[in-house]
C-alpha cells in the first residue's frame, strides 16, 4: 500500500531539493512549499496507510467498529501544515522585502551579512 | 589505614572564602583599606581549623567528609585530610592571612580594592578545594577555578595590554593543562571505577596494573607541568608578574604554582616509582631548575628575578619528586615548606620596596637599610633561608635533599650536580635580592623611601621569622609537618628525626659547602654572568614566550581562513552541502548495515488513485519546467491539491480540508507577491551546475524513498495510536480522534504550535512595516539619536 | 479581479464562509473539522473580502486588528489550560460541563475553549498575513 506513495514522496523531495538549490529566490520559495508537502506526506506515510476509513467513532459506540486510519500522524501533520504555511508566508515576505531592499533576486548576490571582502580579524590581546 | 569520616565543618571551611568574596567589596566600601583586618580573620580561622588536624594527622590518621553534588554521576563535594593536604591547607590559609593584610596596605586607596579582595578570596577557596579535593571531578573543578581566578588576578590591571596578555597566557597554558588533567582523571575513573582519591590511594597499584598507565601518566603530567611552570611551559609565570605584588606573592610563589607539585606528590603513590616516572620527572625538573636560575640571573627587576627562581624551585621540587627516593622526597617536602615561607616573604619585600621607593630595578636601588629597617631584617632572614644557610629551614631542606640525591643510586650523580648548580645560582639571586637594594651607598629613588605601614611589613616579618623558628625547632617540625606529609607520598608512615645541624661530616655537608663557595664566587661575577646569559639568549632569539604569540596569531589566522572556507557567503553552497550531507546521512548508514528495503510489490491502487498520483507528478514536473510566473503558481497549486486528495484517499479528511485551504491561500499570497515583483521563475543554472544539483536532489529523494520503504516494511508498533483510539471517547468525550489528540491529549503541544503561528504572523507584519529610509531621516532630524536608528517602524 | 459581480457577491460569500467556519469549528470534536480548519476557512473569507472590496473595508468589518485577534486566541487558549488549577489538577487537564437545554445536550468544555483559541489564532495570523500582502497591492 505504501510503496507507490513512498516513491511519489521521493519524487517530491527530489523536485523540492532541486528547486531549492537554484539561484532565484522564487524557485527557492517554490521548492520550500513543495518540501513542506513532502515532509508532511513522509510523516503521514510513516504511520502506515489505510484506505478511506477516517479515525472517527460512530455516535452509538465508544470505540470504532473497524480498524481506522492511524490518527496520530494525522494530528501531527495537521499542525505541521498550518505551521509550514505560516513559515512559507514569512519566507515569502522575507524574500519580497529582500528583493526590494537589495534589488536582486539572486541569492549569491545577497552579501550584506557576509561581505565578499571581509577584513581580517584583529590580532593582539 | 582507612580514613575516618568527620562532620561538614571542613567542607564549610573550604567554602568560607567564597562567602568572604561576596562580603569583601561591601566591607571595603565601609572601612576602605582597613577592611583587610576583619577580612584576614577568615583565612586565620580556616588556619586554626586546619591546625586542629595537625596532632591527629601526625599520628598517622586521615579524614574524609563529603556532600552529594551530582550523585547519579558519582560526583561529590568531598575532602580528604591527610599529611599532604593539611600542610597545603595550612600554607594556603596561613600565608593567605598575611596576603590579605598586605593587599590592604599595597592597594590602599585603589578604587577597585574591594574587587581585588574578592578575587583573592575566590582564589583562596579554589585552592583549598584543590588541595583537599577527594572526588576527582570536584578536584578538577577547583583546579580550573584556580586558573580562572588567577586569570582575573593577573589581569586585574586590565587597562594595560601587557596585563591582558599575561592573563590570557596564564589562562591558556594552565587552563589547557587542566583539560589534559581532566582527561587523565576520566581515564583513571574508567580504568579503576573509582572516583574518590582516598579509595584510590587505598590500593596504590590499581592504575599501574590497569594498562592505561601511560596515557594517564602523560595527561596528569600535562596538567601538573603547565600549572607548575615546568620547562617549556615556564614562560607564563614570569609574565604573570604583571599582577599586583600580593598576587605574585600568593599565587606565584606559595600556592597556585605549587598545585602542579601537589598533584605530582598526591599521585606519587599511584603513579610514582616507575621507570617512566623516575626518568621523565627528574629530566624536566632538572632542565627547569637550570633554565630558571640562569634566566633569573639575567634579570634586574626584583619581581622577575624572584619569578624565575620560583620556576627554578618548582623544577627542583619536580626533580626531587621524580626520584621516588624516600630521602629525596623528604627533601622535597622540606623545600616546599621552606620555599613557600621565604619566597612569599621576599615577594612581599619586593612589593614593599616598589611601593615605597617607586622602582624595583636593582640597578636603581641601594642603601635602603636605614630607611626601611624592618623590611630589611625580614628580607635578610628570608634571603638566608633561600640561600640555604644555617640556621634556617632552607638549610635543613638542602641538607636533606642532597642526602637524598646523593644516595639515589640510579642517576644520583647528574641529579646532584644539577642540584648543586641550581642551588648555588639560587644563592646568587638571594644575595642579589637582599644585598643590592639594602646595602651600599644610598641611591636616589623615584619616591622618597621610608618604612611601610604595619599592613605591609607584617607578612614578610612573620613568614621569614617562621623560617627561622621552624628550623630551630627542627625535631617538632619534622614530627608535625614533614613526617605526615612524607607519609602521604610514600604511603608508609614513619617516625622522622630532623636535626638543625648535621651530626657528623658527611657528603651533604660537603656538597653544601661546595654550593656556598660556588655561589659566592658567582655572585662576585654576577655582572659578567648576566651579560653572558643575555648574549646567549640574544643568539637564540626565540623562546616559548614568543612562540605563544605566534601560536595565538596563528590560531586567529587559521580560524579566519577556516571560517572563510566554510562560510563562503554563497547560499547555494550552504544548501548544496546541507542536502549533500542529508543524502549521505540517509544512504551511507543504510548501505553499511545493509538495511535497504526489499523490492516492494505492485500496490493495488484503483485506477482513480493512480490518477491522483499522476496528477501530483504532473504538477511537480510543471513547476520544474514552468516558463512564466503564472504557470509556476498554478502548477504549485496542482501538486498541493493532489496532496490533499492523497490525504483524502487514505482516510484523513481533516488533513485533506486543511491542505486544501492552505494550498488555496498559498497560491493567493504567492500571486499577490509575485505580481508586484519582477521575479522570474526561470532557471539560470549552468549545465554542470544543474547536473550537480540534480544528482544531489535525486540522491536525497532516493534516500528518503528507500528509508520510508524500509520503515514501512518493518512491523508497526501501534500502542500509542491504540491508546488514543481507545480512550478518545471514554475519557475525552470526543468522537473525532484527530481533534481530540490536538486539543486534549496533546493540547500542550498545540499551544506551543499556535504560539509559533502567532509569532510568524507578527514577524510578517514587522517585515512588511519596517522601512529603511536613511535619506528622509537625515533631512527630517539630523541628530545623533536618529542616525543611530536606521530602521523606522511605520 | 474587481468585477462588479465579484464585488457584489464577495460580502455574502465571505459572510457565509465565516458562518461555515464557525460550524466547522464547533462540530470539530465529533466530526471532521476543528479550530485549524475553521480558522483557515475564515482567513480565506477575509482574503476574498479583501481582494473584492479593499483591505480597508475588511479592517473596518472585523473591528480589531487581526494580530490582536490572534493574540487574544493564544491568550484564551492558555487560559483554558489553567482552569484545571481550580480542581488541583495539572495544567491543561480537560474540564467538562454537560447539561441539557431545551431538550438538547450541550457540552461545554475547556478543550472547546482551547479549540476556539486555536481558531482565533489561525484567523488572526493568517488573515493578517493575507491582508497585509493585499494592502501592498492596493497602495
Amino acid at each position: 500500500m505504501e510503496a507507490g506513495v513512498a516513491i511519489l514522496i521521493g519524487l517530491f523531495f527530489t523536485v523540492a531539493v532541486y528547486l531549492m538549490l537554484s539561484k532565484q529566490l522564487v524557485r527557492i520559495l517554490l521548492g520550500i512549499a513543495i518540501l513542506g508537502n513532502s515532509v508532511n506526506m513522509l510523516i503521514f506515510t510513516n504511520g502506515r496507510l489505510t484506505r478511506e476509513v477516517p479515525p472517527l467513532i460512530p455516535p452509538h459506540l465508544y470505540v470504532p467498529e473497524t480498524a481506522t486510519a492511524n490518527p496520530l500522524p494525522q494530528a501531527l501533520v495537521l499542525t505541521a501544515i498550518v505551521i509550514s504555511f505560516s513559515f512559507f508566508a514569512f519566507l515569502l515576505v522575507l524574500a519580497f522585502r529582500a528583493y526590494q531592499e537589495l534589488g536582486t533576486d539572486e541569492v549569491n548576490k545577497m552579501r550584506v551579512a557576509e561581505p565578499e571582502h571581509d577584513q581580517t580579524p584583529p590580532q593582539g590581546y | 589505614m582507612t580514613p575516618a569520616v568527620i562532620d561538614d565543618t571542613t567542607l564549610y571551611a573550604v567554602l568560607a572564602p567564597f562567602a568572604a568574596a561576596v562580603v569583601a567589596p561591601i566591607l571595603t566600601r565601609w572601612f576602605k583599606h582597613n577592611a583587610a583586618w576583619p577580612l584576614a580573620l577568615v583565612p586565620a580561622l580556616i588556619f586554626l581549623h586546619f591546625a586542629g588536624f595537625i596532632a591527629p594527622v601526625s599520628e598517622g590518621q586521615s579524614f574524609v567528609a563529603a556532600k552529594a553534588w551530582a550523585p547519579s554521576y558519582g560526583i561529590n563535594f568531598s575532602v580528604y585530610v591527610d599529611g599532604l593536604s593539611t600542610l597545603f591547607a595550612l600554607l594556603i590559609s596561613g600565608i593567605g592571612t598575611f596576603i590579605i593584610l598586605y593587599a590592604g596596605g599595597y592597594l590602599k586607596g585603589h578604587p577597585q580594592q574591594g574587587r581585588f579582595f574578592s578575587f583573592l578570596f575566590m582564589f583562596m577557596g579554589a585552592m583549598l578545594g584543590l588541595v583537599l579535593g577527594n572526588n576527582l571531578i570536584s578536584l578538577f573543578i577547583f583546579w580550573e577555578l584556580t586558573s580562572i581566578t588567577s586569570f582575573l588576578l593577573i589581569g586585574f590591571d586590565h587597562l594595560r595590554a601587557a596585563s591582558r596578555r599575561a592573563a590570557i597566557q596564564a589562562l591558556v597554558v594552565t587552563g589547557g593543562g587542566g583539560l589534559a588533567l581532566l582527561a587523565g582523571f576520566i581515564l583513571i575513573i574508567a580504568a579503576t571505577g573509582e572516583i574518590e582519591m582516598s579509595t584510590l590511594l587505598g590500593s596504590p597499584d590499581i592504575i599501574k596494573d590497569s594498562g592505561l598507565y601511560l596515557p594517564i601518566f602523560i595527561l596528569v603530567l600535562g596538567g601538573a607541568f603547565t600549572k607548575s611552570a615546568q620547562f617549556p611551559f615556564h614562560f607564563w609565570l614570569p609574565n604573570a608578574m604583571e599582577a599586583p605584588t600580593p598576587v605574585s606573592a600568593y599565587l606565584h610563589s606559595a600556592t597556585m604554582v605549587k598545585a602542579g607539585v601537589y598533584m605530582l606528590m598526591r599521585m606519587h603513590p599511584l603513579l610514582g616509582d616507575t621507570v617512566l616516572w623516575t626518568t621523565v620527572l627528574p629530566l624536566f625538573g632538572g632542565v627547569t631548575l637550570i633554565v630558571g636560575t640562569l634566566l633569573a640571573v639575567r634579570q634586574t627587576d626584583l619581581k622577575l628575578m624572584l619569578a624565575y627562581t620560583t620556576v627554578a624551585s618548582l623544577g627542583l621540587l619536580v626533580m626531587l619528586t621524580g626520584t621516588s627516593h624516600e630521602k629525596a622526597l623528604e627533601g622535597a617536602v622540606l623545600y616546599l615548606l621552606a620555599h613557600s615561607l621565604f619566597k612569599g616573604a621576599l615577594f612581599m619585600v619586593a612589593g614593599t620596596i616598589d611601593h615605597e621607593a617607586g622602582t624595583r630595578d636593582i640597578t636603581k636601588l641601594g642603601g635602603l637599610r636605614s630607611a626601611m629597617p624592618v623590611t630589611f631584617v625580614a628580607a635578610c632572614l628570608a634571603a638566608l633561608s633561600m640561600a640555604g644557610l644555617p640556621p634556617f629551614i632552607g638549610f635543613i631542606a638542602k641538607e636533606v635533599l642532597y642526602y637524598g640525591t646523593w644516595g639515589w643510586l640510579e642517576l644520583g650523580l647528574p641529579i646532584t650536580i644539577v642540584a648543586v648548580i641550581g642551588n648555588s645560582l639560587m644563592l646568587v639571586i638571594a644575595a642579589a635580592v637582599a644585598i643590592k637594594p639594602f646595602f651600599g651607598p644610598k641611591v636616589e629613588t623615584p619616591k622618597h623611601a621610608h618604612e611601610g605601614p604595619v599592613l605591609l611589613f607584617a607578612g614578610p616579618v612573620v613568614l621569614s621569622v617562621l623560617g627561622l623558628v621552624l628550623a630551630l625547632t627542627a625535631h617538632t617540625t619534622g614530627v608535625l609537618f614533614v613526617g605526615p606529609t612524607l607519609a602521604s607520598l610514600t604511603g608508609v608512615f614513619a617516625e622522622l628525626d630532623l636535626h638543625l645541624l648535621p651530626t657528623k661530616i658527611n657528603a651533604p655537608l660537603i656538597l653544601s659547602l661546595i654550593t656556598i663557595g660556588l655561589g659566592i664566587t658567582l655572585f662576585t661575577q654576577i655582572d659578567k654572568l648576566r651579560a653572558l646569559i643575555a648574549s646567549v639568549l640574544m643568539a637564540i632569539g626565540w623562546g616559548p614566550d614568543k612562540g605563544f604569540d605566534q601560536f595565538v596569531s596563528g590560531v586567529v589566522s587559521i580560524s579566519s581562513l577556516f571560517t572563510r572556507f566554510v562560510q563562503t557567503g554563497k547560499m547555494q553552497t550552504y544548501m548544496l552541502l546541507t542536502f549533500g550531507f542529508t543524502a549521505i546521512a540517509v544512504l551511507v548508514p543504510a548501505y553499511l548495515v545493509d538495511s535497504f528495503p526489499a523490492m516492494p510489490r505492485m500496490p493495488d491502487y484503483r485506477f482513480y488513485e493512480w490518477g491522483i498520483l499522476l496528477i501530483a507528478v504532473l504538477g511537480l514536473i510543471a513547476v520544474l519546467v514552468a516558463k512564466t510566473r503564472l504557470t509556476a503558481i498554478v502548477s504549485l497549486g496542482i501538486q498541493g491539491f493532489a496532496v490533499a486528495l492523497i490525504f483524502m484517499m487514505f482516510g484523513a479528511p481533516d488533513l485533506s480540508f486543511t491542505q486544501f485551504m492552505v494550498e488555496t491561500l498559498s497560491v493567493v499570497i504567492l500571486a499577490l507577491v509575485m505580481t508586484r515583483l519582477n521575479l522570474s521563475p526561470r532557471d539560470h543554472r549552468s549545465v554542470p551546475q544543474a547536473v550537480l544539483t540534480g544528482v544531489v536532489a535525486v540522491a536525497v529523494g532516493l534516500g528518503l524513498t528507500l528509508t520510508l520503504l524500509a520503515i514501512t516494511q518493518q512491523p508497526f508498533d501501534s500502542r500509542l495510536s491504540d491508546f488514543f483510539t481507545e480512550f478518545s471517547r471514554s475519557i475525552a468525550h470526543g468522537r473525532n480522534i484527530v481533534n481530540v489528540i490536538l486539543v486534549d491529549f496533546r493540547g500542550f503541544d498545540t499551544l506551543g504550535e499556535i504560539a509559533v503561528v502567532v509569532l510568524a504572523g507578527l514577524c510578517v507584519l514587522a517585515l512588511i512595516r519596517v522601512r529603511t529610509k536613511p535619506d528622509e531621516e537625515e533631512l527630517a532630524a539630523p541628530s545623533e539619536i536618529s542616525k543611530s536608528k536606521p530602521a523606522e517602524v511605520r | 479581479m474587481r468585477t462588479v459581480i465579484f464585488r457584489t457577491f464577495a460580502p455574502y460569500l465571505s459572510a457565509l464562509m465565516v458562518l461555515f467556519s464557525i460550524f466547522v469549528l464547533l462540530r470539530g470534536h465529533n466530526e471532521p473539522g476543528g479550530g485549524f480548519i475553521g480558522g483557515l476557512i475564515a482567513a480565506s473569507a477575509l482574503a476574498i473580502f479583501g481582494i473584492a472590496c479593499g483591505v480597508a473595508s475588511v479592517r473596518r468589518a472585523i473591528v480589531f486588528h487581526p494580530m490582536s485577534i490572534s493574540g487574544f486566541g493564544l491568550f484564551i487558549g492558555a487560559l483554558a489550560g489553567t482552569l484545571s488549577f481550580f480542581k488541583d489538577q495539572p495544567f491543561m487537564t480537560s474540564q467538562w460541563l454537560i447539561f441539557e437545554m431545551f431538550g438538547v445536550e450541550i457540552a461545554l468544555s475547556t478543550p472547546l475553549i482551547f479549540d476556539i483559541g486555536v481558531y482565533l489564532v489561525v484567523v488572526g495570523a493568517i488573515g493578517s498575513i493575507a491582508l497585509s500582502l493585499e494592502e501592498r497591492e492596493t497602495d
